[in-house]
């Protein structure tokens, strides 16, 4: 077992050291590489699933990293059914991503090719590493190693001012949350002595309820930077500026995942903490009806598909703060490929109209681009929660989860969240693919993308709409198979939720979800086809409230005004100029001045005339001697 | 006979007198005479302690000591003189490289 | 491997002299062959040492390698050397980066004859320092080093080089003035109690002090070694040294003269005065944070590179000494690994900066942005060497910087809180400044016409890669030789003198072992 699990860690990881070291060599043949490092490691994880699903497990270790007297941390891998599954997600979306970079990056330089393959492997290598390690050290690895390769990707047209910027916003600000999930890390350790899993879990109970309710808090706030949420999503929107597929697969279908993960991970310390649960679901829920709002009125195509990104985030953390850690789990799986497949066909629009992103120029595509436009519209039922597609399971299964938990103000605030993310996904799709066209330059270029793009997009299409069905596989089906992990842990701290499900209330619940999905699209289709109400009024008559909206709340100005720049002005203005230069270099120069002050005054004595010297040894002669005469 | 002590006052009232010249004079070479009057302080010194220890040690000093104030004369006056040429005067505050 | 009765170390601390005499009667033309001496040698220097990381023992705090021979006899003084697992790393970074920098330094074209002589009588001194196990013999190599480092900084330096060089050395002076005041205090102390004359480690630290006196003396070592760490406030000649300094010397004084500090902290100053530590290890706590914080909070706005990174050292030690008073196996382990981490990932900044400076002649970011498009080898190896400075995972900064972090918070929760800020501001300052450097369009065209790393350049940074990513990954090697180094060194900070080293091993006799194999 543990071979498999390293042949999948390390096939990308030697993917990405070829296309690294070789650039040169490899050039536009970089793919040929890229592809079979993630390709193979996509079917072992398949067969590492099905031994997983057989009830096989792994808990070993590889070598031990660090040892510092009872502080070992082993590079050790973890196998169980929640990382089965992650490892399936991840690299299964990433190889299909892959195969539909060859063709949108052909533009690129040959070296730029090269790199962006290395990057890609890169990342998924230590995507791998985060979902499979057996302690949180280790994860914290790849928690911070996705973040670099994030950093990369989304800085990879450096030459571009927002590109470079948006790529050190990301690291930072994911840096913050890492802050906290370091701290987390030293409390975990200093109150259990270990770091690994295995026993921490074994060992949690003996945390009194603040300390666990601080680790689990702290833990919350890494997955906030990760995940992008409340209040340190800021990040993910500008995370835009990197390739399409980069969005896609870390922005979108993995990494941005990994908060929900570790949430999903150390859920028996979550289930120790039912304060930071309610946190993380209140968060979530905040977080997914303030993305949803933004991405109501925003017309850049990619980072519509952002602030949706943000919202559904929000509902995982819903699933997991619920306590239903399958149901976000599941979320993530279906959300995956939905959203991958939806940045997928953003970047073929984008593609085909050399870059253009804003969606008022588009319009009518759906002639143009049969395979996309198709696509982009499964993708978008699946994420309103249109049954059967993928979207509709997971998100219902969360809402129902928080609604029998009794959260009944999040059920409420998600199920509005649903209809306003089915309003302006269609709202997307009525203005780029449907309508007029409203640029005629835009319209002409626009064409179909080769097969290696559209083939990615139908298979993950296929799976968007189909993978929801997976709940309904015997023993509970995805979310049963999960819960063999969850449960085992749970004991007696059972929510009702996983008692009986109450057939008639379910019935009511999944009525009401379908129902606010269907009159988002309709009221997308209402404005943006039939034009009443006619946005643009709409826009006139609440035009503060849209001002708001479209500057995403002002919260990038707020964070610059409260801590960027205060921190960069005192830095430079006060420490810097004035305690450094002037008081403590003050102090040091003054020093130096004061002694040659002193000697300046001394040395006048040294008249240089003879007998002055000859009168100075006299006088001292006549001390000496007096003082030896009087002692 | 003349009491030792008579001698070492003579002594110390000539030492004392060129003490006292090279203190307060400028000119170079009434300072150099000046020196010369304490090496001769000295010399009567050397031979009133022979002379009341009854041992010739302190008359063979005296020797070395006039043969080193000739040699020390010659090279003192040559110093002078080429003072003299240099600073157009014999005054010590002439020489002021040191000052300060 | 076994030594035998070669002293190694004695081979280590003089061969360079060896050099220093075969560059004398070099003719000063000849600039490219006294350049090839000088490297030369110091590869020989840095082959002799790799032996030492064989040859030495696992599992004992005692010092290897010893060599004993009378020296001052009538003062009790001896040629007194040794390694334990605190020195060992920092003997094989010393010659490791003493040889780095002399490849650096092709460039200097003024005076090399000097140049060279001046940088291998510097690793004599350095490596004296972390050998000698004799407190004068310590201070006396402690002393001789400020010299070809004044004159590194004074001639071959900027244009403020020598307001640079005078600060460093008086600043230096300052401290050290007052610590071999309190050895001569700790040295009649000895005397008086035993009626023996010694300088020895070992001697002394048996001795009683009164505890009213040793406030007094810790101070005044911990004022000697604070300034060379340095220590806020003590810190302000570091960015004028760094910033004139030519790019070897700030390789130099980044990677090796800093380390003497924190070095000097827990080779004398600690164990000496386990009393006055635990008085004032808030104290100095305190001021680590403070370091860490206002280091970092005064590179985020500098405007030179290399003032950037000298700010960014003063950050770092910062970590370094609130590992070694935290007083924890972990977090001293990490303050260690973090010395030589900093040695490294600095040392590796500071070549970097000195490659661009070399084309460009100037360190301001306002005058570079986008190289990254022309020189694309130099801005990998610069994000390398930045992410190992700012603690990724996976290189050697991380490694050093958790385990300090997770070690003096089981001792003193809110110091490592606000020292674990430093990874976000140390990401924030490094990444703010290589996105102004590499990123964005070329505007200034001088940049267009910069030229990649050359070979010589290149081998440079691939042989400074290396251990970033072997200590990353695979710590083990360097921690398990700590160990047992720093436990003694932990026991001997608390005080509990019952694990006073005992002298362990043969004692090489230099000039008998000569003499012997002329015999033969």
């Amino acid at each position: 077992m543990l071979k498999l699990i390293l042949a999948v860690i390390l096939i990308p990881l030697a993917g990405a050291m070829i296309n690294g070291l070789f650039c040169w060599k490899t050039k536009r043949k970089a793919h040929l590489i890229a592809v079979p490092a993630i390709a193979i490691p996509a079917v072992i994880s398949l067969v590492l699933f099905w031994k997983v699903a057989h009830g096989q497990r792994f808990d070993g270790t590889f070598y031990w990293w660090i040892s510092v007297g009872n502080f070992r941390i082993p590079i050790g891998f973890l196998l169980d059914e929640l990382s089965a599954v992650m490892i399936v997600t991840v690299t299964f979306v990433a190889t299909w991503i892959h195969i539909y970079s060859i063709g949108y990056m052909d533009h690129e330089t040959d070296r730029g090719y090269a790199k962006y393959f290395c990057y890609l492997n890169f990342f998924v290598f230590f995507m791998l590493t985060l979902v499979l390690a057996n302690n949180y050290l280790l994860m914290f690895v790849g928690w911070e190693g996705v973040g670099l390769c994030s950093y990369l990707l989304i800085g990879y047209w450096y030459e571009k001012a927002s590109a470079a910027n948006a790529g050190m916003k990301a690291f930072i600000t994911n840096r913050v949350g890492d802050f906290g999930f370091m701290i987390a890390l030293f409390l975990l350790y200093k109150h259990l002595g270990s770091l690994i899993y295995h026993d921490v879990f074994a060992s949690a109970h003996e945390l009194t309820l603040p300390l666990a309710t601080l680790i689990t808090l702290l833990l919350f706030m890494g997955a906030t930077g990760k995940s992008a949420q409340i209040p340190l999503y800021v990040w993910l929107p500008d995370a835009m500026e990197g390739p399409t597929p980069v969005s896609s697969l870390i922005h979108a279908a993995t990494m941005v995942t990994a908060g929900v993960y570790m949430v999903a991970r150390s859920h028996v310390l979550y289930n120790l903490a039912p304060f930071s649960m309610e946190v993380v679901a209140s968060i979530g829920a905040a977080t997914a009806m303030f993305a949803a709002s933004m991405a109501l009125v925003n017309n850049d195509l990619k980072r519509v598909l952002a602030y949706s990104t943000v919202s559904q985030l929000g509902y995982m953390f819903v699933g997991v703060g619920v306590g239903a850690y399958a149901a976000g789990v599941f979320h993530l799986f279906t959300h995956a490929f939905f959203k991958g497949l939806m940045f997928l066909c953003a970047g073929s629009v984008m593609h085909a109209l050399h870059g253009e992103l804003d969606m008022q120029k588009m319009g009518g595509l759906y002639n143009k681009m049969k395979i996309t436009a198709i696509t982009f519209i499964i993708g978008a039922l699946a994420i309103s929660g249109v049954p059967p597609l993928a979207g509709f399971w997971s998100k219902d299964s969360i809402l129902h989860h928080a609604f029998v938990s009794g959260h009944k103000i999040i059920w409420f605030v998600g199920t509005v969240t649903a209809a306003m993310t089915a309003f302006y996904m269609f709202r997307l799709i009525f203005l780029t693919f449907f309508g007029e066209p409203r640029d005629k330059h835009i319209y002409e270029i626009a064409h179909e993308n080769p097969p290696v793009m559209t083939i990615p997009l139908m298979v993950l299409a296929f799976f968007s709409a189909t993978v929801g069905l997976l709940a309904l596989l015997p023993g509970g089906g995805f979310e049963g198979f999960l819960n063999r992990l969850f449960e085992a842990a749970h004991h007696g701290a059972e929510h009702a939720a996983h008692g009986g499900h109450e057939a008639g209330g379910a019935a009511v619940l999944i009525l009401i979800s379908v129902l606010v999905a269907f009159m988002g699209i309709g009221l997308a289709y209402a404005m943006y086809m039939k034009h009443t109400p006619d946005p643009k009024k709409l826009t006139e008559r609440f035009r503060p409230i849209y001002t708001l909206l479209y500057n995403r709340y002002y919260v990038d100005e707020l964070y610059f005004a409260l801590f960027i720049n205060p921190t960069v002005g005192i830095s430079r203005h006060v420490l810097w100029k004035i305690v450094d230069v002037l008081i403590i270099d003050g102090i040091v120069n003054g020093v130096a001045r004061l002694c040659s002050l002193v000697g300046n005054l001394i040395r006048k004595i040294h008249t240089g005339f003879i007998p002055d010297y000859a009168w100075a040894i006299l006088v001292g002669i006549i001390i000496v001697c007096g003082l030896k005469i009087i002692f | 006979m003349i009491p030792v002590s008579w001698i070492f006052a003579l002594s110390v009232l000539v030492f004392a007198t060129g003490a006292l010249g090279v203190l307060i004079r400028k000119n170079a070479i009434v300072m150099f005479l000046c020196i010369e009057l304490m090496l001769n302080g000295a010399n009567i010194f050397f031979v009133g302690v022979s002379k009341m220890r009854g041992a010739a040690e302190g008359h063979i000093f005296v020797l070395f000591m006039m043969a080193i104030a000739a040699a020390e004369a010659a090279i003192g006056m040559a110093i002078i003189t080429a003072f003299y040429r240099r600073k157009g005067g014999v005054e010590v505050d002439r020489a002021d490289l040191m000052k300060w | 491997m076994e030594m035998g009765n070669f002293p190694i170390l004695s081979v280590l601390t003089f061969f360079p002299l060896v050099g220093v005499a075969i560059i004398a009667f070099i003719n000063r033309e000849n600039v490219n062959v006294i350049r090839w001496t000088a490297f030369v040698i110091s590869v020989i220097e840095f082959i002799i040492s790799i032996p030492l990381y064989f040859a030495f023992k696992l599992g004992t705090p005692q010092f290897q390698f010893v060599e004993k021979l009378p020296w001052i006899k009538s003062w009790g003084a001896y040629y007194y050397m040794g390694i334990d697992g605190i020195t060992l790393f920092l003997v094989l970074l010393t010659t490791f980066l003493t040889m780095l920098s002399i490849l650096a330094s092709w460039s200097i074209n003024k005076r090399v004859k000097e140049y060279m002589i001046s940088f291998l009588f510097l690793e004599t001194t350095m490596i004296g320092v972390f050998c000698a196990l004799d407190l004068l013999l310590f201070y006396l190599f402690w002393e001789v080093m400020l010299i070809p480092m004044f004159l590194l900084i004074g001639v071959w330096g900027g244009p403020r080089r020598v307001y640079a060089a005078i600060k460093f050395f008086l600043y230096t002076m300052v401290g050290s003035v007052l610590m071999l005041g309190a050895i001569i205090y700790l040295y009649w102390m000895h005397y008086k109690a035993t009626g023996t004359l010694s300088f020895e480690l070992m001697e002394l630290l048996k001795l009683k002090l009164d505890p009213r006196v040793v406030p007094f003396l810790f101070l005044a070592f911990a004022l000697a070694f604070a300034i060379k760490v340095p220590m806020w406030p003590f810190h302000t000649w570091l960015p004028d040294a760094h910033v004139e300094a030519p790019t070897a010397g700030s390789v130099i004084l980044a990677g090796i003269l800093l380390k003497m500090g924190t070095y000097g902290f827990m080779r004398f100053c600690m164990p000496f005065f386990p009393a006055a530590v635990q008085k004032f290890a808030i104290l100095f706590l305190a001021l680590a944070v403070i370091g860490i914080i206002y280091g970092a909070l005064v590179a985020l706005v500098q405007e030179d590179i290399k003032k950037l990174v000298a700010y960014s050292s003063v950050s770092h030690l910062g970590t370094c000494m609130l590992g070694l008073f935290a007083l924890n196996l972990q977090s001293v382990s990490g303050g260690l690994l973090q010395m030589i981490n900093h040695g490294i990932s600095t040392g590796a900044l500071f070549l970097l900066v000195g490659m661009i400076y070399d084309r460009r002649h100037t360190r301001l970011i306002k005058e570079y942005g986008g190289i990254a498009k022309v020189m694309p080898i130099y801005a990998t190896f610069f994000m390398i060497a930045v992410f190992s400075s700012c603690g990724l995972p996976g290189l050697n900064g991380f490694v050093g910087e958790f385990l300090t972090l997770l070690g003096a918070f089981k001792t003193y929760p809110l110091f490592a809180v606000l020292g674990a800020t430093a990874t976000v501001l140390s990401a924030a300052y490094l990444l703010w400044m290589y996105k102004r450097v590499f990123f964005h369009e070329i505007t200034n065209p001088e940049n267009m016409k910069l030229k990649d790393l050359n070979l010589r350049e290149f081998i440079i940074m691939v042989l400074i890669v290396i251990p970033m990513f072997w200590i990353g990954l695979y710590p083990k090697p360097f921690l398990e030789r700590m160990q047992p180094s720093v436990e003694a060194f932990i026991k001997l900070a608390k005080g509990e003198k019952s694990v006073v080293y005992q002298m362990e091993g043969r004692k090489v006799n230099l000039a008998s072992l000569i003499s012997e194999k002329l015999e033969r």
